[in-house]
């Protein structure tokens, strides 16, 4: 039976998207996994030294703060971790026992990037702890309780991943701990402290998270056999639907349609609400840059192009693959190619003017580093703007808009001319500011970049009869792409 | 209406549609039929202009549909469910086509409560976006919303199956409407013979792509269909 199951994963891990991809690619993604592993091993070994030289007990130290290890570590299971339940609907009405489908769906969740990726700290931190010379036995015993810690973490997620709020919960739980320690009212660690300490010193103590380990996944096992069914457990949970008019957009004709459309797209999708999560976070990517000695004058620009330009990155490299599930019917619509596309343009102006004013608070740093920010919210209106949507017309991987994951990017949509047109959005404003101040100053730069935007604006008529023709060139391609899995 | 000329589809020297020639007149209600891969959806494609002909062309009303745009302001269409925008809401997606098709939302309103008995209390107020929504009433959606602003061109592909018989005999009555309307031209494929020949005035079968009977509906037309299609 089991290798049934064995057979069925192998099939869809080889026939995967991200396995689909040129043999390029596959080297560069392996390139990158290599580097990540060296990274967190490095890491796992380097903990140790790295305590020791700021005079901390290394162990003492690590079981001090394992507690909010794990809390957090739950807190992004709740988060990103799907559980795997929708792959079983078609086994069963077939000849599997339910308790072997159970067993088989709990362990493949055990082999999950969420877990393995701990390995990758503990394993190296024990192997040192043998290393210099600590009791092996209690090593052993102690990186046994470590994960056996990850894996009830993992099956708590399971049993917990359906309720709602909890993750609001967790997380205060977790801020308020943290709070109460920073302000050295109550510290949760001087509690924590013994318990994992006496995993590594008492040599019976393990038997705990082992005993506890093995309760959970009896529960949870019981909990996902009584569930099996289509109108229990593997439901797909269904939003109440609620219809809005923003009828205040009317005054705007076509583009208004289109951006009630839009409105509601990036509200209503788990895929398009992470992703605009994720472009607030550029806003704060100037700290690294500003006021920051180490970092090079002229990559300020870099971060003012980054800062407003959040959504565009995120949002806008994505035009029109978020359209792509319904992309037949914009085809086949009254709707000339330039009304949707002027549509998308001003939806990432608004954002970037949107961004551009909530970073004010950037003002804290100076009224240079403001205007750093301001010119490159003029630059990514007037030619970042356009760049982008000129690489729409190159991306044809399909947006399944009910799925968060990659939401960060997507190995897919990587291709050469994407690629290419990344230089002129990042690299011209660098070499525009450099050239400014290498000619007289650096607010001579900040004009030059902020001109190139004004320039790429004047042009735009002409600049989007270009665009509009290349997506038209490139619409069957684009048609029959999102036809693959849409 | 619509002319066909030396129109064919070929994927790899495969010909999957080979149409010499084939003319709709205006107001001429065309049923489509054939077995699966007889090139239906793909004619109905070809017309919308959502792949490119190998060669020959399409006219609508005169415009060649793969050079101008011209034809979408009279031409609605529903082939499958990528025509629907899964996170809107029923009432949504009718308002947003009717904005496309220049029609406010008082106009809309009119036509959806005209198709109220079709909608079956299913559709419409039901708090349920349309990608909850069952395959079914799904394709209620879809139909009706090729039915906003009067369009001249109504092209359905399969909309018979998916439906319960009480909502297949409701639509055959829509369609036939449609039909008898002399500025309307339907165009309809279906797996289904006796559907298709209820309903329109002209029956076409496609076979691997060729054109294989052309026939005015008359009393026999069901009987014909039935021997040509017989194991």
């Amino acid at each position: 039976m089991f290798a049934k199951f064995i057979y069925l994963e192998w099939k869809s891990f080889t026939r995967s998207a991200s396995f689909a991809s040129s043999v390029a690619l596959k080297i560069l993604m392996g390139l990158l996994v290599l580097y990540f592993t060296v990274l967190f091993l490095a890491m796992g070994v380097g903990a140790f030294y790295i305590l020791k030289k700021m005079q901390l007990d290394p162990l003492m130290t690590v079981n001090k703060f394992l507690i909010y290890y794990f809390v957090l570590d739950l807190i992004v299971r709740l988060m990103l971790q799907a559980i795997p339940v929708m792959n079983i609907r078609p086994l069963l009405t077939m000849t599997f026992k339910r308790p072997t489908i159970v067993h088989f769906s709990l362990g493949k969740t055990a082999l999950s990037f969420f877990n393995v990726t701990h390995a990758f700290f503990f394993l190296p931190f024990s192997i040192v702890l043998l290393y210099e010379g600590y009791d092996p036995l209690s090593v052993i015993l102690w990186s046994t309780s470590m994960f056996a810690l990850v894996y009830c973490n993992n099956f708590l997620n399971i049993l917990l991943n359906n309720k709602d709020n909890l993750l609001a919960v967790f997380i205060a739980i977790a801020l308020i701990l943290a709070g109460c320690q920073y302000y050295k009212l109550f510290d949760i660690t001087n509690y924590a402290l013994p318990f994992f300490e006496a995993l590594f010193h008492t040599k019976w103590v393990f038997i705990f998270p082992v005993l506890v380990l093995a309760g959970l996944y009896y529960w949870t096992f019981n909990y996902l056999k009584g569930d099996l069914y289509l109108d229990a457990g593997l439901t797909i949970k269904k939003d109440i639907a609620k219809t809005e008019n923003l009828t205040w957009l009317n005054q705007f004709g076509t583009l208004g349609t289109f951006l009630k459309n839009d409105i509601k797209l990036i509200k209503r999708n788990k895929r398009s609400k992470t992703t605009v999560g994720a472009s607030i976070l550029f806003l704060f990517y100037g700290l690294i840059f500003f006021n920051n000695p180490t970092q090079p004058e002229v990559m300020h620009i870099f971060a003012g192009i980054f800062v407003s330009g959040g959504f565009l990155f995120t949002f806008g490299q994505f035009v029109p693959s978020w359209d792509s599930s319904y992309y037949q019917l914009m085809m086949t619509q009254n709707i000339p190619y330039r009304g949707y596309l002027n549509s998308k343009w001003w939806l990432v102006v608004i954002a970037t003017v949107i961004s551009t004013i909530l970073a004010s608070f950037y003002l804290y740093f100076g009224w240079k580093i403001y205007l750093t920010i301001v010119a490159g919210a003029i630059y990514n209106i007037g030619v970042n703007s356009h760049l982008v949507l000129l690489g729409g017309a190159f991306t044809k991987t399909p947006i399944d808009l009910s799925m968060s994951k990659g939401a960060f990017g997507d190995k897919k949509s990587f291709n050469v001319n994407t690629m290419l047109l990344t230089l002129p959005k990042l690299f011209l404003p660098v070499l525009l500011y450099w050239l400014g101040s290498y000619l007289m100053n650096p607010k001579l730069g900040l004009a030059f970049v902020a001109l190139a935007g004004v320039l790429g604006f004047m042009f735009r008529n002409v600049v989007f009869s270009m665009i509009e023709k290349i997506y038209k060139k490139e619409k069957y391609k684009t048609i029959e792409a999102y036809k693959q899995k849409a | 209406m619509i002319q066909v000329n030396n129109l064919t589809k070929k994927y790899n020297d495969t010909a999957v549609l080979n149409i010499e020639s084939l003319e709709i007149p205006k107001g001429q209600s065309l049923g489509l039929v054939g077995n699966n891969g007889a090139g239906k959806t793909t004619f109905f494609s070809l017309l919308l202009d959502l792949i490119q002909p190998s060669t020959g062309n399409i006219l609508n009303n005169g415009i060649q549909v793969n050079t101008s745009e011209d034809w979408k302001p009279f031409t609605a269409s529903f082939l499958d469910e990528s025509f629907l925008i899964g996170y809107l809401t029923p009432e949504e997606y009718f308002y947003f086509i009717g904005d496309l098709r220049g029609q406010n939302k008082a106009d809309v309103d009119v036509l959806l409560a005209q198709h109220e008995e079709f909608f079956n209390g299913e559709i419409l107020k039901n708090k349920k976006y349309l990608r909850d929504l069952s395959k079914g009433n799904q394709k209620k959606v879809g139909i009706i919303a090729t039915l906003i602003g009067n369009p001249e061109v109504i092209i359905l592909d399969e909309p018979f199956a998916n439906l319960d018989p009480t909502t297949v005999n409701r639509l055959k009555k829509i369609i036939k409407e449609l039909a008898d309307n002399p500025n309307v031209t339907v165009l309809v494929s279906s797996h289904d013979l006796q559907h298709t020949v209820e309903v329109c005035d002209r029956i076409v079968a496609l076979n691997k792509g060729e054109l294989v009977k052309d026939m005015l509906t008359s009393k026999e037309t069901l009987q014909e269909l039935e021997l040509f299609f017989a194991v």
